[in-house]
């Protein structure tokens, strides 16, 4: 149940945990943004290491990461009550523990309330409020919901108030139905062109907790209003905000079409920011359940870009660079953007793409999931992940089998 | 000396200004074609300053829409039937057509029972067994109060398309080649009706209208106000190069109080 914070009291402001990492170090960063568990290694004789070594401390080898086992062993637990950093003052009593790794090295590490010396425990590697990653040990199976150290680094919706931005994406209405079973306190779902009919309006209407409001994205005063409104509420922004229209680069009305594209999905990115993205950098820290997540759905096509869509893939490539921008600004409010990419959707203007193509469930599936490992970064369908597998190995093989309209 | 008689008249009420444009905003309801077809731009007003650090002194708005958005004129190139004709855009208008009397049909009652009620015929005959001939060169205008709706119940869009009021086929063909009339006017988004597409030839206001080089003129408001024979109608598009049509403002000269 959400608790009503005192209107009297000033809220509180955010402070992040200590921030500075070396290059090397961003290694890590990357996988935790990814909700992958790797550790540093050394290419030559293939040591783990912890923390992220510049050389290997035993052969002087390079230093890349690798996916190592997740167990380790509690060596010594603490609890710090009174911590120096403002931070974690703010949040003491905060748990850290001493692991004996099953990769080899000991860490330093964030250890649920739940996990004493001796324990066996997994470690998960996180992104914490300033976006570095960080190493978490909970009891294997245990349920982290109640970790108030690990609810710090996720988003989780529950008790929170969520804004989707387009209900007529495919996504919108299982994100919704997700929403109210994990417990958000309200979802406000953004109705663009209102005028027009919306056929799964009744569906809408009967999730727990939600609001249809107005909002389309293409315009200022349609955006600043919904902010006037809730701006000061939303702690989830998810924007679903899409505008897929097939066509080449020659096509008789290419520039309508990608410009209309530009409009909605990026355009559109830029001023939800404008709007709600100062309120929710400013209430990183209101309260447990503060703001804390800003979703970007966008098409795996903003890394690769098909010629028969190319306005479309063009819109959402900047609005992937619009992306790391807001990140950027959201930051500060120790307020996470993610990014999931997903391929072409069950919906009619991908009618002819071939299988396998993504459901509405499975994007609100893979949403929720990263939100709740509180991922930077989340892949969703076979598709996208295989083309993001193929851009890193061979580039260009991905770029001359998209010209000939294979995915 | 007629346009000092005018301007006392207007000074003195006995010439009334009516104003028949809706408000130019970026909710407002726009034309929906299947969207494979190209779609109009929206109304889109988007701040440059007001008196803040990007024009400490000043306010204005960049503007941007579609033609035919909002209280809008279509040129006879608009519809394929008008394609070849002179003066088919709305930058080569001529100007004495932008200035016209106006005749107004109410068709309010039947349109309030009927969402796609059609205007026919035989009601344009009996309006002028009441009101007289429709004289040519005048806009007709089909008041149907539909200006009064907000939002979706505006736009009436279903599953099967769209469905307002508008004018039958054959109504439209008496109108236009039997009585010469300088256009056509309705509160609705069209100057055809919802489903229009349906009548033969397919969106007969379009069809005929601008084959013969005449207007349409959409999204007006007001009509209520107008009296059956009488008005006169200033519509002067924007002079777009080219243009199929434009959003304008559309006034009306009506009688006022009697000249003692």
């Amino acid at each position: 149940m959400r608790v009503k914070k005192n209107p009297l009291i000033r809220t509180r402001r955010p402070l992040l945990p200590p921030g500075q990492r070396s290059r090397a170090a961003h290694l890590l960063t990357a996988a935790a943004a990814e909700g992958r568990f790797a550790l540093p290694c050394c290419t030559a004789c293939g040591r783990f290491n912890w923390p992220m070594p510049e050389l290997c401390p035993a052969c002087l080898g390079d230093m890349a990461i690798a996916p190592a086992p997740q167990g380790a062993r509690v060596l010594s637990a603490t609890t710090a009550e009174v911590p120096a950093d403002s931070y974690f003052r703010e949040r003491a009593p905060w748990r850290v523990g001493l692991v004996q790794m099953e990769a080899g090295p000991q860490a330093l590490v964030h250890l649920s309330p739940a996990a004493a010396m001796g324990d066996a425990v997994r470690l998960t590697l996180m992104l914490d409020r300033a976006g570095n990653a960080v190493l978490h040990a909970g009891k294997k199976d245990e349920d982290m919901t109640t970790d108030p150290q690990w609810q710090e680094m996720v988003a989780d919706p529950r008790d929170r108030r969520v804004l989707i931005t387009d209900a007529r994406h495919i996504a919108a209405l299982p994100l919704a139905q997700g929403l109210a079973r994990a417990g958000a306190a309200s979802i406000y779902a953004g109705l663009p062109e209102a005028w027009k009919p919306l056929d799964t309006r009744a569906a809408f209407e009967a999730v727990p907790g939600l609001t249809l409001v107005p909002l389309d994205v293409t315009s200022d005063r349609s955006v600043a209003d919904l902010a006037a409104q809730i701006g000061g509420k939303v702690e989830i922004l998810i924007n679903t905000a899409d505008l897929p229209r097939p066509g080449g680069m020659m096509g008789p009305n290419a520039t309508v079409e990608a410009k209309a594209a530009m409009e909605t999905v990026a355009f559109g990115l830029m001023r939800l920011a404008q709007a709600f993205g100062p309120a929710m950098a400013g209430r990183g820290a209101d309260g447990d359940r503060g703001a804390a997540a800003w979703v970007n759905l966008l098409s795996v096509f903003a890394h690769a870009h098909p010629p028969a869509l190319a306005g479309y893939a063009a819109a959402h490539a900047a609005a992937l660079a619009f992306s790391q921008a807001l990140r950027a600004d959201l930051a500060r409010g120790g307020v996470r953007l993610m990014t999931a990419f997903c391929g072409p959707t069950e919906d009619p203007w991908f009618q002819t793409f071939a299988q396998p193509k993504v459901t509405g469930k499975a994007l609100a599936d893979g949403i929720f999931a990263a939100l709740l490992k509180g991922q930077e970064e989340v892949v969703i369908g076979d598709l996208a992940r295989d083309l993001i597998d193929r851009l890193r190995d061979n580039p260009k093989a991905v770029e001359r089998d998209l010209a000939q309209g294979r995915m | 000396m007629i346009l000092e008689s005018l301007i006392s008249a207007l000074a003195g009420g006995q010439v009334r200004v009516i104003d028949l444009t809706q408000t130019l905003t970026e909710d407002f309801p726009t034309i929906v074609l299947p969207p494979e077809f190209a779609q109009s731009a929206p109304v889109r007003i988007e701040r440059l300053s007001r008196y803040d650090a990007a024009g400490p002194a000043w306010y204005w708005n960049n503007l941007s829409f579609g033609e035919h958005t909002g209280t809008h004129f279509d040129a006879p190139a608009h519809w394929f039937t008008g394609r070849d004709c002179a003066q088919g855009t709305v930058d080569t208008l001529p100007p004495e057509h932008m200035i016209a009397p106006a005749v107004v049909i109410d068709c309010s009652a039947e349109s309030a029972l009927n969402d796609d009620h059609l205007l026919t015929r035989p009601a344009l005959e009996a309006w002028e067994a009441a009101y007289g001939r429709i004289p040519a060169g005048a806009w007709v205008l089909m008041r149907t109060d539909w200006s009064r709706r907000k939002g979706a119940a505006y736009a009436n869009l279903r599953a099967d398309g769209a469905h307002t009021p508008g004018p039958e086929a054959e109504a439209m063909r008496f109108l236009v080649q039997d009585r010469g009339i300088l256009g056509f006017g309705t509160e609705t988004i069209g100057t055809d009706a919802g489903q229009g597409g349906d009548l033969t030839p397919p969106y007969p206001a379009h069809h005929y209208l601008h084959g013969a080089g005449r207007y349409g003129l959409q999204c007006l408001t007001n009509l209520h106000l107008l009296p059956p024979t009488g008005a006169v109608v200033f519509a002067a598009p924007l002079k777009v190069h080219e243009g199929s049509g434009s959003p304008l403002r559309v006034l009306a000269l009506i009688p006022g109080k009697d000249i003692p």
